[in-house]
């Protein structure tokens, strides 16, 4: 029988200390080929650490990471990588299709212009493929910074807020592009604030806190339901202990009570309110 | 080696693009302009030159101005050098230049070897460039030329080099302005040496000739400055007079060791750079 794959990504007992600072506490996680995970957690709790441990810019105080079973620091991993940091910068002077010329030499893509080309289109940039860096917007940069992360087919992208200088639209392009990106089976480790964005396009969601791995799971298994909502002829009534069990039950006696029942909604907690729950206890 | 030749075209074009080249030009135009007409005045009123006994006067001028140029072409290189490698590392991390670049399969030290490859070949070239425009113009405008041709203008750019691989490793510990202060602090100390040597042989001091000897070697861009200085003049036999060469530090033999100790020298730069880049966390 053949051996299971390797994870796109895997940390094990990660912990990193900066001095005094433990910005990681022993995390352990997996990113599975074709997996979209989101990276939660309040400023400070580790994500960006972790992240670039994943990229071997950082190296862990103990434990390790592995891109494909291969170590960060190695040119096989880094040939299977894509990243875009929070806090990056291209050279000003340098136009967009040049950073991606320079990506793919370094990265040994053979793509070509039509790489180039495609990469520009898919992040709605190319009609400023000549324009210097300096005189783009930052939401432009942020763009850019995604195709420069996509360079040469990646099957792990890193992205560290990647859609924290887009407005509206720009992030509807990046949830798009994400959601095409995992149905090529690109794996995927978003670290974001947004997490309405996360709840969104993610497959699974980790939440750091303090250092250390307080949940995960889908989405969906992370929020709970908090009963349900009756619309009515009246106004809306909510039932807060309620199940989905308990709506035939409810509606039938409102129904013979001589009201019109207009919707009925099974309520549940935002991953928001879930995360801000994780995330108050864990600091207790 | 083709990830680091690339990362060595980048820096190049970032040199270019930035205009630094233009506003490094422009002011060696204007340098050598002034240079062509002061050896012009000092040739021009020969007669008023007094050298001391049993040294002619052209020889006397031509050397001194010459010697004086030496040192404005290394200081107008090391500038260059520095400003070429100051923020390299640290101050590139700090910009969020360096992050995206080393996520590739780059190593550490290739990205070193391409910085430092752009560095010494630019800086090369434009020693080079100066030190021939300067020794033509004194030539064609005084008749009068270096006893030695190539070697003073290789050891100049060796010595400029060697700056900007200091200010490479400086670039891993320290922020981009700090590093560029502590460089230039260590190019001020090479020369400073060189004036005490000077003043020590003037006085007839030991101890200061020593000193200055020792920092020579342990800053060995002065030993190369004044093993060139020594070789315009090698086979002029008034070694009294070369002494007083340049206004920092005076013309001295190094002797066969130098090469040597230059590139064990630079081998022990370039360990402490790699190895302080390998520790750095980005």
């Amino acid at each position: 029988m053949a051996p299971a794959p390797a994870p796109a990504l895997s940390v094990r007992g990660l912990a990193k200390q900066y001095g005094a600072v433990e910005a990681l506490k022993g995390v352990d996680l997996e990113v599975n080929k074709g997996e979209l995970v989101g990276l939660l957690g309040p400023n400070g709790a580790g994500k960006s650490t972790l992240v670039k441990i994943a990229c071997g810019l950082v190296r862990p105080t103990t434990g390790q990471a592995a891109i494909n079973g291969e170590p960060p620091f190695s040119a096989k991993a880094r040939r299977s990588l894509g990243y875009l940091a929070e806090l990056f910068r291209f050279p000003g002077w340098y136009s967009a299709v040049e950073l991606l010329a320079l990506h793919q030499r370094l990265a040994r893509s053979d793509g070509g212009a039509t790489e180039r080309q495609a990469l520009l289109r898919l992040v709605g940039l190319e009609d400023a493929a000549e324009r210097a860096i300096e005189t783009m917007s930052k939401g432009m940069q942020q763009r850019l910074g995604l195709a420069q992360a996509l360079i040469g087919s990646p099957d792990l992208l890193l992205l560290d807020e990647p859609t924290s200088a887009l407005d509206p639209a720009g992030r509807r392009t990046v949830r798009q592009l994400l959601e095409e990106l995992r149905q090529r089976g690109v794996a995927v480790l978003l670290n974001s604030h947004l997490l309405s964005e996360v709840e969104l396009v993610c497959d699974r969601v980790a939440i750091i806190s303090g250092g250390r791995l307080v949940a995960q799971g889908a989405p969906r298994d992370l929020t709970r339901a908090r009963g349900v909502e009756i619309e009515t002829d009246t106004g809306r009534h909510v039932h807060a202990e309620a199940t989905r069990e308990d709506v035939p039950r409810l509606v039938a006696d409102l129904v013979h009570k001589g009201e019109s029942v207009y919707e009925v909604r099974l309520l549940r907690t935002t991953l928001e309110e879930s995360y801000l729950e994780v995330v108050e206890e864990t600091d207790e | 080696m083709s990830q680091a030749l690339t990362i060595a075209r980048y820096a190049v074009q970032e040199a270019i693009r930035r205009r630094v080249f233009t506003v490094v030009l422009a002011l060696t135009a204007v340098f050598v302009a002034l240079y062509g007409l002061a050896v012009w005045q000092v040739f021009r009123r020969l007669d008023d030159v007094r050298p001391p006994a049993g040294i002619e006067p052209r020889p006397f001028a031509g050397a001194t101005i010459f010697g004086l140029s030496m040192f404005a072409t290394m200081f107008l290189g090391v500038v260059l050098g520095v400003f070429l490698t100051m923020g390299v590392v640290r101050g590139d991390a700090e910009r969020g230049l360096l992050q995206p670049l080393l996520v590739r399969p780059l190593s550490r030290s290739q990205l070193l070897l391409g910085r430092l490859l752009a560095a010494a070949a630019v800086c090369t070239v434009y020693v080079a460039c100066v030190y021939t425009a300067l020794m033509l113009v004194t030539g064609l405008i005084g008749d009068w030329w270096p006893d030695r041709i190539a070697l003073p203008g290789i050891e100049l750019a060796v010595g400029v080099s060697f700056i900007a691989a200091v200010s490479l490793l400086g670039s891993v510990f320290l922020s981009a302005t700090a590093n560029g202060i502590a460089v230039f602090m260590v190019f001020g100390s090479g020369l400073v040496a060189g004036l005490l040597g000077s003043i020590g042989q003037a006085l007839g001091s030991g101890t200061l000739k020593t000193a200055a000897h020792a920092v020579s070697w342990a800053l060995p861009f002065e030993a190369l400055y004044q093993d060139g200085l020594h070789a315009i003049t090698e086979n002029t036999a008034f070694a009294g007079f070369i002494l007083r060469l340049g206004p920092f530090g005076g013309a001295n033999a190094a002797g066969p060791w130098l090469g040597p100790w230059v590139a064990a020298y630079a081998i022990v730069v370039a360990a402490l750079a790699l190895t302080g880049f390998a520790r750095r966390d980005l």
